[in-house]
């Protein structure tokens, strides 16, 4: 990828990014209309895609952009107001420039992309019945407004009193100022001339008031004065069109790290003199120090509103952008499997060290080995993500959705600035889309309904999310009818589901809805309002080792609280050995590991735990493991939801934190194993999927024809070839 | 990436005077070899960690550097049962295409020989019987100093799909049931 593409590249993520912004905006201002700030940010992340877009000569982007920003410059100048079909006007419009990003991207052109475009460019028309060459001017705001200044520069010069005796003119400094400019008036100000007869005439007296129209920098015209820079007093105001000017600069300038005067300074709003001068005065000056800004403000050096400007931004930046980076997930990701390798590298070391017996040179690998697990979890941190962005994309979904159904509902975020791993982040959109729609569409009632149930005519929809006990857990909550917990019951007692007429807990009962197919059958899905495809949202979530719980309270409401480990990259596991080989078993499944009792007949595959039959799977004979077996087994009580069942293994050989490595697609149809790890020695440790195992088992127990070799199979699939041998 | 699948067309019909590189290596006393282009490095044995469940010849999993990468043995895939290990023993790191993505994936070959140069014209192509292998295996047939050498189709042989839905096919019947 060359300089050029890398930059478009650029250009599409960040437009993508303002598109973002835009939504959010928008949304935000629908429920507060009045909120300028939101509106000028609006505003210019409309102006930023139109100016990149120009920049690469995507005209197609640029052209629709440039209506969308003269309407919302409208809107900005208070000429419209928003109202709910222009905001929806404008949400479809942003839709339509990520559309012609996708296209621009891969180099297409679809037709009934342009006639959709037509559409909304007539649609936007209709917001600004004057469009055109006023619109276009106000959406490049430098060049006309310097062409056509409202109100001249006003500089106020007070010449000090030896300038005369310097060899200095006043009259020479206003004829320099006419190269700059028309001097439009001048007014001489003589108030401090004192009386004739204590007149001296080598002392100057004089001031001067003077008009300047002229396109030039506050700093142009302040280098005119620099002879007498030290010996006069000099005040300069600038028209309204420079104020903007300024303004304008400061909300381009990436604020990161800089000082108030400097961005005021790189702006043009104040000299370096005038910052001088006001840091002097600062530092003279007794008890607590007044803020650089107030001090220029008080100096007349710059007008309080582009001080305010500076301000905002200056604080806008220090909470947002300047924590940000962007770095390429790659990038994070072979650090991470560097430093991996540096947490193996390090025990490999201190193997050494311990060996050779040198306090010293153990110490210091210990060091080492300390700093190094530090940096993995900050490696890790890294990819740590607030869940907060993938909540706000349900404000237009919320949105979209309440209207085409006719109700209103509100959503609500809340802990939107909880961490978890990006991965994960990515991989959970899907399922809360789903359990969000669900939950509009059949839990929130109509308004009318509400109202007869006594409930306010809005429905309520939030999102929320907060760390427990080293996981994420992410609720869903909807003041909706709630589930009809009988229905549900009594549907799984026909379908044979639960044995007929058995009560459950509620819990059970609402598990019941992720049941395959359960979730399909229509009669509960239209009275309990929860159901198709339910089953995939809890396997979406439990491929992520989450879990799934519903409750709910008939008239109240649902709550689904999704729980999530904080990354995919990390678990918990526990170390078991079996002949040569280890293996990892994630920690929360296990419950208690039992040494297996010498009384268990050599072909029982289950044992007595405490008066309850445990089945269990011996690892050595499931994974055709050939290695002499050690005196005494160890089994692992490992629970499955419900399930228990124990995993018998030769050695325990205790707790282990892991890095999970994929084990690539090769091995994607093995089951029981979910992944591998590598352990300090540099050896691979696979991590037993116990979940597969159990399920794999349970399946076989009908069939019990578990006899057959793999080998066998294996080698009979290359037929032709296993007649004859290479070897001799 | 595709100069061995293009051998397989390409060689009779142009001839062309282009001298190819490629690594032989030793398999069960039968020599063999494959376009350097395909290989990243060739790592001494050891460390192997075996996956249960799968078939014979994906003998297990290695640590290359942090990532986990699968083993294959060949001689085994050719259906001559598991490779002795020797002190020759050697893992031929190798890059294949899948789907559009690459794949590391390591290759167990008794010894590994020489780099040689064969030009296009010295490669007959594969004879439609006769080898021990799977004649789809079989790139064509390189001409060494009178002698012929088996040039191998690494993307036939190693292909992912074919070879974990062999997996999917054993694995079924393998884990003993619960009472």
């Amino acid at each position: 990828m060359n300089e050029y593409e890398q930059a478009q590249q650029t250009f599409f993520e960040e437009s993508r990014d303002m598109l973002r912004q835009i939504e959010d905006a928008l949304l935000a201002l629908e429920s507060n209309t009045h909120d300028d700030e939101t509106l000028n940010g609006l505003f210019r992340a409309a102006h930023t895609i139109k100016g990149s877009a120009g920049l690469f000569g995507f005209d197609r982007i640029g052209g629709f952009t440039h209506e969308v920003e003269t309407v919302l410059d409208r809107l900005r100048a208070g000429e419209i107001a928003l109202n709910g079909d222009l905001a929806a006007l404008l949400l479809e419009s942003g839709d339509h420039i990520g559309h012609l990003l996708t296209e621009t991207a891969d180099g297409i052109e679809q037709s009934e992309t342009n006639a959709a475009g037509a559409a909304l460019k007539s649609r936007l028309l209709a917001w600004c019945p004057s469009a055109g060459a006023g619109a276009l001017a106000a959406s490049t705001p430098s060049a006309p407004k310097a062409s056509a200044p409202e109100r001249p520069w006003h500089i106020a010069v007070d010449f000090g009193p030896s300038i005369f005796r310097d060899g200095m003119d006043p009259l020479s400094f206003i004829r320099y100022l006419g190269t700059k400019g028309d001097v439009i008036g001048v007014t001489t100000r003589i108030d401090s001339m004192p009386a004739a007869e204590t007149f001296d005439p080598e002392i100057c007296h004089l001031g001067f008031d003077i008009l300047l129209e002229a396109q030039c920098t506050k700093a142009d015209l302040t280098a005119v004065f620099d002879f007498v820079k030290d010996d006069c007093e000099l005040r300069i105001t600038a028209p309204d069109a420079e104020v903007e000017r300024w303004i304008g600069v400061l909300q381009g300038m990436p604020a990161h790290g800089k000082r108030i005067g400097e961005m005021l300074v790189n702006c043009g709003a104040v000299t370096q003199d005038e910052l001088s001068r006001a840091l002097a005065t600062q530092q003279d000056s007794q008890g607590v120090p007044l803020p650089i800004g107030e001090l220029l403000v008080a100096q007349n050096s710059v007008p309080d509103q582009v001080l305010q400007v500076a301000v905002t931004r200056q604080r806008d930046q220090r909470t947002e952008e300047s924590r940000f980076i962007r770095v390429q997930a790659d990038k994070l990701d072979s650090l991470i499997t560097l430093v991996g390798e540096l947490v193996i590298a390090g025990a490999g070391a201190n193997l050494l060290a311990r060996r050779a017996g040198d306090p010293r040179l153990l110490e210091s690998t210990q060091v080492i080995t300390d700093l190094v697990e530090e940096i993995r979890n900050g490696a890790l941190q890294m990819r740590m993500v607030q869940i907060g962005e993938t909540f706000n994309r349900f404000r237009r979904v919320v949105r979209d959705v309440s209207r085409e159904l006719g109700k209103e509902i509100d959503l609500e975020i809340s802990g939107a600035d909880t961490e978890l791993d990006k991965s994960v982040v990515e991989k959970i959109a899907d399922p809360l889309m789903h359990l969000v729609r669900n939950a509009m569409d059949h839990g929130i009632e109509m308004p009318d309904v509400r109202v007869a149930k006594g409930k306010a005519p809005g429905g309520l929809m939030r999102l929320n999310a907060f760390h427990d006990s080293g996981s994420i857990v992410i609720e869903v909550i909807d003041d909706g009818r709630g589930l009809d917990r009988d229905r549900i019951l009594q549907k799984a007692w026909e379908r044979g589901l639960v044995p007929a007429n058995t009560e459950l807990p509620d819990e059970e009962v609402f598990d019941l809805i992720f049941t395959a197919g359960f979730s399909t059958a229509e009669k509960v899905t239209s009275l309990s309002g929860r159901g198709v495809g339910m089953d995939v949202v809890r396997r979406n979530i439990e491929a992520l080792r989450g879990t799934v719980k519903l409750s709910s309270r008939p008239g109240e409401g649902t709550v689904v609280s999704i729980r999530l480990p904080l990354t995919l990259a990390i678990i918990d596991g526990f170390l078991v050995s079996v002949g040569p080989a280890s293996y990892v078993v994630p920690l929360d499944m296990v419950v208690e590991c039992i040494e297996l009792p010498e009384s268990t007949p050599n072909g029982a595959s289950y044992l007595n735990l405490r008066g309850e039959v445990l089945p269990f799977l011996r690892l050595r004979d499931v994974f055709g493991i050939d290695a002499p077996p050690p005196v005494h087994h160890n089994v692992v009580v490992v629970r499955n939801g419900a399930t228990y069942a124990g995993l018998v293994v030769d050695r325990l050989l205790g707790e282990f934190q892991t890095v999970i490595k994929p084990l690539g697609k090769l091995f994607r149809n093995l089951q029981g194993i979910g992944g591998s790890t590598i352990l300090g020695t540099g050896e691979v440790a696979l991590i037993l999927d116990v979940q597969a195992l159990i399920d794999s088992a349970t399946r076989n127990a009908a069939r019990q024809d578990g006899t057959t070799r793999r080998e066998d199979t294996a080698e009979s699939t290359f037929g032709p070839a296993a007649t004859s041998s290479t070897e001799n | 990436m595709t100069r061995t699948a293009e051998g397989t067309h390409g060689a009779a019909a142009t001839a062309s005077a282009v001298a190819r590189q490629f690594l032989t290596f030793q398999l069960g006393g039968e020599m063999y070899a494959v376009g350097i282009l395909r290989i990243k490095e060739i790592i001494e044995y050891g460390a192997l960690t075996a996956v249960p469940m799968m078939p014979s010849f994906i003998r297990g999993v290695i640590n290359l550097r942090g990532s986990v990468v699968p083993v294959v043995d060949l001689r085994a895939r050719f259906g001559a049962g598991p490779t002795p290990i020797g002190r020759r023993t050697c893992i031929v790191i190798v890059e294949i295409e899948a789907d559009g993505e690459s794949q590391v994936v390591g290759v167990l070959v008794d010894a590994v020989h020489e780099v040689l140069d064969i030009a296009d014209a010295d490669i007959e192509p594969a004879p439609s019987f006769g080898t021990q292998i799977r004649p789809d295996f079989v790139a064509g047939m390189g001409k060494v100093a009178g002698n012929f050498v088996i040039l191998l189709d690494l993307a036939r042989v190693l292909a992912v799909d074919e070879m974990a839905s062999v997996v999917a096919a054993t694995d079924a019947a393998s884990i003993p049931s619960v009472h």
